[in-house]
């Protein structure tokens, strides 16, 4: 295979016409996958993405056009060049047309692609081996996964774009069973690197969860004042970004519309009397993500435009305010909404606020604890309700502990009325979601909910 | 079909060093102690094409091509993928896959072993479709969207319209230790058109009821669908929903029509019958299911009027293949029979885990650099063949409301509790349809949902629909999943104002 810089500069140097800029991906994958204490799957992954956008010159403006494909040979470079300017001729004058960034240049252009292996695992392989020899000793069973990743990017352009970033990602999950599986929980965590998993503390966590599911009572539907970990909150925050596009907003057709005022959004309206403060920031300790914007296509969240755009900090909510929506610089333009591409991780944060999960049960007279939610689906785009499941265990406090279990539910609720009804919040702690794998990168609170809706009773556990 | 048996895959991936590739990985395997070895060549192109009213938004035209190995060593898996397609890389990923089997042996108690299967080799199959959709000029496609987006338009009841088209062509090659090879082709495309309407009072928008399918861009004529047809009536349907009252939450008959029962049958039946999640293997991640093996052939898990199958065999049918990822044939079987749990879907592996003489032929994997795991089939609801059509239905309802089009899904991690909610509503008193509601979801657990079922529309009322995105396994797997089924008739299901829902 031709390496990624090489295709690059002969790609864009194929490229007869106004500019034209490459994006390569390459990506190496170790993942091992297990069931009832047994390894179930596993694999080595390698994967390269090339996509070639073309920017050609038509009547009132410029046109774009791309193409991706996993593998280019020297033969088909100027095909793949060709192709990719015909797309941009068929679509026809771009909507999202602005000035193309030219001779910017970040990171170590010239290095190979780091890849990640099994050997990432060597630590925690043996140590999972004897995880599950124990757990089985005690009647426990662990099904989990655990994944570690290296993205590298190149964005090349004949503008001299020469951009360059690495991207580790990691997680593991486990879930443990115990009692004829009729009590399960669930443990999750982020990690760049696997050196920092402690295993120890997942099991620890997994025993004690399991040992409140020894009391288990019927609770009805009907609204609870709850405490969420933070993972759950990372979920919850997944759709609260999905519909942030500020064109979608200004037309009237998202949440974040000015009702019956077309072309106004709620942009500077109080979502919350807590100071609460969502953003995305590209060097937040951790959770470090590109300084830098790649967009292999246009749509309401990016535009092939913006590549190379610095990535900077971007404020959604503001002190309970909203603050921005994502818009690329053409919808920037018309909407007035400053330009964003949103970011690559999200960070929630109460000023003030300290203090881990305990510190929020501790706050609750009576309630309820959740573990994960699932299965999150929109509802209603108008109110952004949305619905899901209660998984993995439902805990009854009481006068701020933990007393025993109750049955799982399905919810209906709103992400952005929910601001509203968060009374508590911890410190801030990188987490992991549990449904939404998308956002690998996420550091949230835990939080004390007000009347949270348990619409009904789900029998399963 | 005599058509469709004498074609082949493309010239360009039959070009491709297929056999010296797959021979390659399978003597390495072999010579370094496999008991068993696969290997996948695989090209998959998508196309996506989004138009916001009439000009494009999104365009995306990619592939993915590369090799798969898999293989048993000592009675544990290992498996390696790569980009790169020659026979050198292929050797390479047999040793990285043996190498890997070897190092998960340790913390494997489970002994791989495989169903048998007899073995096919060297065939050829390629799916039912007519135009290639890649062969297609983009801006012929971009036009046909714009065209219909912009009827749309002229309509004053509509603000916005979305169209988004998705189109792929898998072209495998897959061969294995035993002998078996095949190259398969097969095309798909969904295409969704949305009309928004915004007022005083926020938005309403309403989707087409086109399922994705098997066929190539044929689709968008009017011939397969009619989709000038089905674009002339969206406003109208758009404006009487802008203007239809809110539900009243309580229990109704909901006669649920094929483009969104599709939904219910592939949450709550095609996902439980999964015998890998049955037996703990999804517990991670998409769940297990209620539907435990004990419940086999015991489980009264509808009224005596359902009947469920899964094949991988019908026309156009998005999960049909001639050969499944692990080279087992295309079947067709029983899932529920008059009522009764009788079958479950199943791989190789879960085949011979449970003790089965065959695999059913749903080992799938969505791409080169993932492994083969049990993926659905398509999984359909008979209709009756003395069935009633759709205004039978309608007429046989007293108190009731027509659902027609998915929309929001969401079911348990057991398969037990779900919530749909849909398209259109439409209102119906003493077997007359006196026009449409809206904010309607309905939320059962499955077998009581199930065991509701009172009336099954004939054959005139059956449509075969589906999804391109589902979901499963970690590393994630997406795969595309036929659901046949006819308009059918639920007594008194719990209906939510999804308004109310949202506290408001």
């Amino acid at each position: 295979m031709i390496a990624p810089q090489e295709l690059i500069e002969k790609i864009t140097a194929a490229a007869d016409y106004d500019d034209c800029i490459v994006v390569v991906e390459s990506k190496t994958q170790a993942n091992l996958r297990w069931a009832s204490s047994t390894l179930t799957t596993n694999g080595v992954i390698a994967e390269q993405t090339v996509t070639v956008i073309a920017f050609v010159a038509v009547e009132g403006g410029m046109a774009t056009g791309s193409v991706s494909r996993t593998n280019i040979d020297a033969s088909e470079i100027s095909a793949i060049a060709k192709e990719a300017g015909a797309v941009a001729l068929a679509a026809g004058k771009a909507d999202d047309q602005a000035p193309l960034l030219r001779d910017v240049a970040y990171g170590d252009w010239n290095a190979a692609h780091h890849a990640t292996g099994p050997e990432v695992f060597a630590t925690f392989a043996p140590d999972l081996g004897e995880l599950f020899k124990k757990s089985k000793a005690d009647s426990i069973e662990l099904f989990g996964y655990a994944e570690h990743t290296h993205q590298t990017t190149w964005v090349g352009s004949k503008g001299g774009l020469r951009l360059r970033h690495d991207q580790p990602s990691g997680r593991l999950e486990m879930t443990g069973k115990s009692h004829n599986r009729s009590r399960s929980t669930w443990e999750g965590r982020a990690t760049r690197d696997f050196t920092d998993v402690d295993l120890a503390g997942v099991d620890l966590g997994i025993r004690q969860r399991l040992e409140w599911q020894s009391r288990v009572n019927a609770k009805p539907a009907g609204r609870y004042q709850t405490v969420l970990p933070s993972g759950s909150v990372a979920d919850l925050l997944a759709y609260l970004l999905w519909t942030s596009p500020a064109r979608d907003a200004a037309e009237g057709r998202s949440v974040y519309s000015k009702k019956g005022e077309p072309g106004k959004t709620r942009i500077g309206e109080t979502f919350s009397k807590l100071p609460i403060n969502i953003f995305s920031d590209p060097t937040y300790k951790g959770i470090e993500t590109s300084p830098f914007n790649a967009a292999t296509s246009s749509g309401p969240f990016s535009s092939v435009f913006d590549n190379g755009l610095p990535q900077e900090r971007w404020e959604f909510i503001r002190e309970g305010k909203l603050k921005g929506l994502i818009a690329p610089r053409s919808i920037s333009e018309t909407t007035g909404v400053p330009y964003s591409s949103g970011g690559d991780n999200v960070i929630m944060e109460i000023p003030g606020s300290s203090g881990d999960l305990d510190s929020q049960i501790a706050k609750v007279k009576s309630g309820l604890l959740l573990t994960t939610l699932w299965y999150i689906r929109m509802v209603d785009p108008v109110t952004s309700l949305l619905t899901g499941l209660t998984r993995d265990g439902v805990y009854e406090i009481k006068d701020g502990e933990v007393i025993g279990a109750v049955n799982n539910f399905r919810w209906n609720e709103s992400p952005v009325e929910i601001l509203g009804r968060i009374s508590s919040a911890s410190g801030t702690e990188i987490t992991a979601t549990r449904e939404f794998e998308d956002l690998m990168r996420t550091a949230t609170p835990s939080v004390v909910i007000e009347d949270f809706n348990m619409s009904t009773v789900s029998q399963a556990n | 079909m005599s058509l469709t048996q004498s074609r082949q895959a493309d010239p360009d991936f039959l070009a491709l060093p297929l056999t010296a590739v797959s021979d390659a990985a399978i003597q390495t395997g072999l010579s370094l102690g496999a008991s068993h070895v696969d290997i996948r060549v695989e090209r998959v192109r998508t196309g996506i094409l989004q138009l916001r009213d009439t000009t494009p938004e999104t365009q995306i035209d990619g592939s993915v091509s590369g090799i798969g190995v898999r293989v048993i060593v000592n009675g544990a898996w290992g498996f390696a993928s790569a980009p790169e397609i020659s026979a050198d890389k292929a050797r390479e990923l047999a040793k990285v896959a043996v190498a890997m089997a070897k190092t998960s042996g340790p913390l494997s108690t489970e002994e791989i072993a495989l169903a048998p299967e007899p073995v096919y080799a060297g065939k050829t199959w390629v799916s039912e479709y007519e135009i290639d959709p890649f062969d297609v000029p983009g801006a012929e496609k971009i036009a046909r969207l714009a065209e219909l987006n912009g009827s749309l338009l002229k309509s004053t009841a509509v603000n916005f319209a979305s169209a988004a088209s998705m189109f792929v062509k898998e072209q495998k090659h897959y061969a294995d230790s035993y002998g078996t090879s095949t190259t398969q082709q097969r095309v798909r495309i969904q295409t969704h058109i949305e009309a928004f309407n915004v007022g005083e009072n926020g938005f309403e928008s309403i989707r087409t009821l086109a399922q994705p399918a098997g066929f190539g861009w044929e689709w968008m004529g009017n011939t397969a669908w009619n989709w000038d047809a089905e674009i002339s009536e969206l406003p109208t349907l758009l404006a009487e929903k802008v203007a239809a009252p809110s539900i009243v939450a309580g229990k109704y008959d909901l006669l649920i029509h094929p483009s969104n029962l599709w939904l219910t049958i592939h949450e709550s039946i095609g996902h439980a019958t999964e015998l890998d999640r049955a037996l703990g293997y999804e517990a991670n991640y998409a769940g297990t299911s209620f539907a435990t093996v004990d419940n086999l052939n015991k489980l009264q898990y509808g009224s005596s009027l359902m009947n469920i199958t899964g094949d991988r065999v019908t026309p156009h049918g998005l999960s049909t293949v001639g050969y499944d990822d692990e080279g087992v044939e295309a079947q067709r079987w029983d899932i529920i029979k008059d009522g009764l749990l009788v079958g479950y879907q199943l791989d190789r592996r879960i085949a011979a885990r449970a003790g089965r003489e065959r695999s059913n032929g749903c080992a799938f994997a969505d791409s080169p650099s993932h492994v083969p795991i049990q993926r659905m089939p398509n999984v359909s609801l008979q209709p009756n063949p003395n069935g009633p059509d759709l205004d039978g239905l309608i007429a046989s309802v007293e108190d009731g409301i027509l659902i027609k089009g998915d929309n929001s899904w969401s079911i348990d991690m057991q398969r037990y509790n779900f919530q749909f909610t849909g398209q259109q509503f439409h209102r119906i008193k003493n077997g007359e349809i006196v026009g449409q509601v809206k904010d309607v979801a309905y939320q059962a657990t499955t077998t009581d949902f199930w065991r509701s079922m009172k009336a099954v529309g004939g054959p005139s009322t059956y449509v075969l629909g589906g999804a391109f995105n589902c979901g499963k396994a970690q590393p994630g797997q997406i795969a595309a999943v036929s659901h046949g089924c006819p308009a059918a008739v639920f007594d008194k299901v719990n209906v939510l104002n999804t308004v109310a829902e949202a506290g408001k």
